[in-house]
C-alpha cells in the first residue's frame, strides 16, 4: 500500500505547489519558452518549459536511435551465438553495468567522451550539413544533444538489453527447430521467428529505457549546455532537458521560481508515467503472449 | 504422467549453437581484418584507434561475406549477419571499459592514506592532493543509506508480502504501482522531499535518506516479489495444515524461508541508490565538514563530492572528482558481490 500512497502523495503535492503557476500561466507554461523569475511576482515573471520539454524529448529520442541496434545486437548475441557459460559472466558485468551511478557516466561523458564526440560531430556537420537538424549557426560542437544523447545510449543500453533479452529467450524452440529443417541458416531463423516474436518486447525495452532517459538529471547536466529556446539543431551547444532544469536551478530559486519547478517536475512526472506505463503494458502483453 | 515419459528429447534442443566454424576460422577472419584495417590506418585517413576501430569493423563485415560465398548466398548473409551482431555487443562494451579504466586511472593520484580519515573543511577543493579527503563523504553516504534502508526495507518487503502472501484485493493495482514507482525520475523523488521537507526544516541528511528510501521502495518490493515466489507452495500448505494463521505464516515461516533473497534484494536496492546524486542536490546537499548529525544542517555524500568537486572544475578538483568516483564505484562493486554471494548461498 505504502507505494500507492507515496505515489498520489508525490503527484497531489507537486500538483498543489504547482498550481499557482497553472493558474497565473495556463498552458503557457507548457507552449513557450521564456525563463524569467524577474522580481519574483507572477505579473512580471514568465515561465515556460517548451524549450525544455522539447530538448528532453530530443535527447531522449537521439539516445534511443543511438542505442536500437546496440540492443537488438546485444540482445541477439547474448542469446543465440554465445555459450551459456560465457553468458552468464556477461550478465552478471551488464548489471553491474547498470548500476554505475549517472554522476560517472556524467563525469567521464564530459572529460572523455566529449572531445571525441565533439570531432564526430564536426565531421557529421561537414558532410550531412544541409540536413536542418545537422546545420549549426556557429561552430561549437560540445554539450550538444548529440553528446548527451550518446551518454543517455549507453546508460540506457543494460536495461532495454535485458528486458529484449527476456522475451527473445522465450521464442518457441518448435518454431527455431522448423526453420533449422528447413535448411534455413542461423540468421534465416532468427529472422523468420526470434526478431517477429520479440518485436513486442523489444518496444517495450525500448520504451523502458526512453522513460529512464526522459528522468535522467546529472548526466545530462553535465553534458547539456541548457538553453531556453526550442532547437531542433542536436550538434549545436545547446539543448533543454527538463530534469536537469530543476536540478541546476533549484539552488538560487525564489518561491515564485520554485513553484514554478515544482510544475515542471509535475510536467515530468506524468510523462514519464505515461512512458513507462506503455512500457509494461507493452511488456506485460508480450509476456502473456508467451504464457 | 506416462505419455511425457515417453516423449524423447528430440537432439539438437538449441540448433543455433554453431558446430561447423571452427575457433581457427574465427581468429584467421580476426587476423585478416586486424592486417587490413592497420593497412588502411596507416594508408588512409582513418587514423588513430578509433579510426583502426572502424577500419576492423568495415574489414571484419567484409571478409564475413566473402568467407560465407565459398559456400553460397545464405552462408554469405548468415556469416554477415554473425559479424555485425558480435561487433554489436563489441561495440557496446567498449564505452563501459573506458569507463572503469577512466575512473581507476584518473582516481587513483587522488587516493593516499588520509584520503579515508581526513575531510575538505581546511582544505579547499584545488588545494594540493596530499591534503584533505573524503571522510566526511563516507560517513555522510553511509548514515543516509543507513536510515534510506530502515525506511524503505520493511515497507518493501511488506509491499511484497501483500502481493504474493497476503493476496488482497489490492493486490494486482498495488503490482502496477510499485512497477509505476520504479520509473519514477529520480529528480522527482528528490523535488517531492524538497517540497514536503527541506522547505520546512532546511537541508538535512534526513531528507536525503527519505528520498532515495523513495527510490530504493520498488527496487526492494520488485526483487522481494521474485523470491518470494520461489518459496514452495508446499512450505505454505504444510503451515496451514499445521493450524497455522495466515500472519504467522508469512512472518514466521515463508519471510524466515526467504531470508537470504530477501537480503539479497536489500543489498540490491542500496547499490541502486548509492550513486544517486540529483535527489541529493534537493534534500542532502553538500557539507565539506565532517559530521554524524542527520538533521537542521546538509550533510556530505560521494556523489555530491564527486559532483561538488566537478563543478569548481581545476585539475586538482577534477582529480579530487575521479577519486571520489572511484571509492563510489569501488563500494557498488562491493555491494554486488556480497549480493552475489548470499545470493547464491541461498540457492544451495
Amino acid at each position: 500500500m505504502s507505494a500507492f500512497v507515496v505515489m498520489s502523495l508525490i503527484a497531489a503535492l507537486l500538483f498543489f505547489r504547482g498550481f499557482q503557476i497553472f493558474k497565473a500561466f495556463g498552458l503557457d507554461f507548457i507552449t513557450t519558452s521564456t525563463w524569467d523569475a524577474a522580481d519574483g511576482t507572477v505579473a512580471n515573471a514568465k515561465f515556460g518549459v517548451a524549450a525544455m520539454l522539447v530538448g528532453s524529448i530530443i535527447t531522449a529520442v537521439i539516445a534511443m536511435t543511438i542505442a536500437f541496434p546496440f540492443v537488438v545486437s546485444s540482445a541477439l548475441f547474448l542469446e543465440f551465438y554465445v555459450p551459456k557459460k560465457v553468458k552468464a559472466v556477461l550478465v552478471a558485468i551488464l548489471d553491474v553495468m547498470a548500476a554505475i551511478p549517472s554522476i560517472i557516466y556524467g563525469l567521464w561523458g564530459y572529460l572523455v567522451l566529449m572531445p571525441l564526440a565533439a570531432g564526430w560531430a564536426s565531421t557529421i556537420n561537414k558532410y550531412l550539413g544541409w540536413i536542418p537538424i545537422f546545420h549549426v549557426e556557429v561552430k561549437n560542437f560540445e554539450a550538444s544533444p548529440f553528446v548527451s544523447g550518446l551518454v543517455l545510449a549507453l546508460m540506457i543500453l543494460p536495461i532495454a538489453m535485458s528486458v529484449t533479452r527476456e522475451v527473445y529467450s522465450r521464442a518457441p524452440l518448435d518454431q527455431i527447430q522448423a526453420a533449422y529443417a528447413l535448411g534455413g541458416s542461423r540468421w534465416g531463423a532468427l529472422k523468420t521467428v526470434v526478431l517477429p516474436f520479440g518485436r513486442s518486447g523489444l518496444i517495450g525495452g525500448m520504451l523502458l529505457g526512453l522513460g529512464r532517459a526522459l528522468g535522467e538529471t546529472i548526466a545530462v547536466l553535465l553534458t547539456l549546455n541548457l538553453v531556453f529556446q526550442v532547437k531542433f539543431q542536436i550538434l549545436a551547444s545547446a539543448g533543454g532537458s527538463v530534469a536537469s532544469l530543476i536540478a541546476s536551478r533549484i539552488g538560487e530559486a525564489s518561491p515564485l521560481e520554485l513553484k514554478a519547478l515544482m510544475a515542471a517536475g509535475l510536467v515530468l512526472f506524468l510523462l514519464t508515467l505515461i512512458v513507462n506505463f506503455g512500457a509494461s503494458t507493452v511488456v506485460a502483453r508480450a509476456e502473456r503472449r508467451v504464457k | 504422467m506416462s505419455s511425457t515419459e515417453m516423449q524423447v528429447q528430440v537432439e539438437p534442443q538449441r540448433p543455433w549453437i554453431d558446430r561447423t566454424s571452427s575457433l581457427k576460422d574465427t581468429v584467421a577472419l580476426v587476423g585478416v581484418s586486424a592486417i587490413l584495417a592497420a593497412v588502411a590506418n596507416l594508408v588512409t585517413g582513418l587514423a588513430g584507434l578509433m579510426g583502426f576501430y572502424l577500419a576492423f569493423v568495415i574489414f571484419f563485415v567484409i571478409t564475413s561475406v566473402i568467407d560465407g560465398y565459398r559456400h553460397d548466398k545464405v552462408k554469405a548473409v548468415d556469416k554477415m549477419a554473425t559479424a555485425l551482431v558480435t561487433l554489436g555487443f563489441a561495440t557496446a562494451f567498449i564505452p563501459w571499459a573506458s569507463i572503469l579504466l577512466t575512473v581507476v586511472r584518473r582516481g587513483w593520484p587522488a587516493i593516499y592514506g588520509g584520503y579515508f580519515t581526513h575531510d575538505m573543511s581546511v582544505t579547499a577543493a584545488d588545494d594540493d592532493l596530499a591534503m584533505g579527503g573524503l571522510s566526511h563523504a563516507i560517513v555522510g553516504t553511509g548514515l543516509i543509506l543507513l536510515v534510506a534502508c530502515i525506511i524503505s526495507i520493511p515497507l518493501g518487503i511488506l509491499t511484497a508480502a501483500y502481493i504474493t502472501e497476503i493476496r488482497g484485493r489490492l493486490a494486482g493495482f498495488v503490482r502496477i504501482m510499485v512497477q509505476s514507482m520504479s520509473g519514477v525520475p529520480s529528480v522527482v523523488a528528490g523535488l517531492f522531499i524538497f517540497a514536503t521537507i527541506v522547505s520546512r526544516w532546511k537541508f538535512s541528511g534526513l531528507a536525503g535518506a527519505f528520498a532515495l528510501a523513495i527510490l530504493m521502495l520498488p527496487t526492494i518490493a520488485r526483487t522481494a516479489e521474485e523470491v518470494l515466489k520461489l518459496v514452495p507452495e508446499e512450505v505454505r500448505s504444510a503451515s496451514y495444515a499445521l493450524g497455522a494463521s495466515q500472519t504467522a505464516t508469512t512472518f514466521r515461516i515463508i519471510l524466515p524461508a526467504a531470508r537470504s533473497g530477501l537480503i539479497t534484494a536489500s543489498v540490491l536496492g542500496v547499490a541502486r541508490v548509492a550513486g544517486e546524486t540529483a535527489p541529493l542536490i534537493l534534500t542532502a546537499y553538500y557539507s565539506a565538514i565532517f559530521s554524524t548529525k542527520m538533521t537542521g544542517q546538509p550533510i556530505a555524500s560521494l556523489p555530491m563530492y564527486v559532483y561538488q568537486n566537478f563543478t569548481v572544475g581545476t585539475d586538482t578538483a577534477l582529480t579530487r572528482a575521479w577519486g571520489g568516483a572511484f571509492v563510489l564505484l569501488t563500494l557498488i562493486l562491493i555491494l554486488f558481490v556480497i549480493a552475489r554471494i548470499i545470493g547464491g548461498r541461498g540457492k544451495k
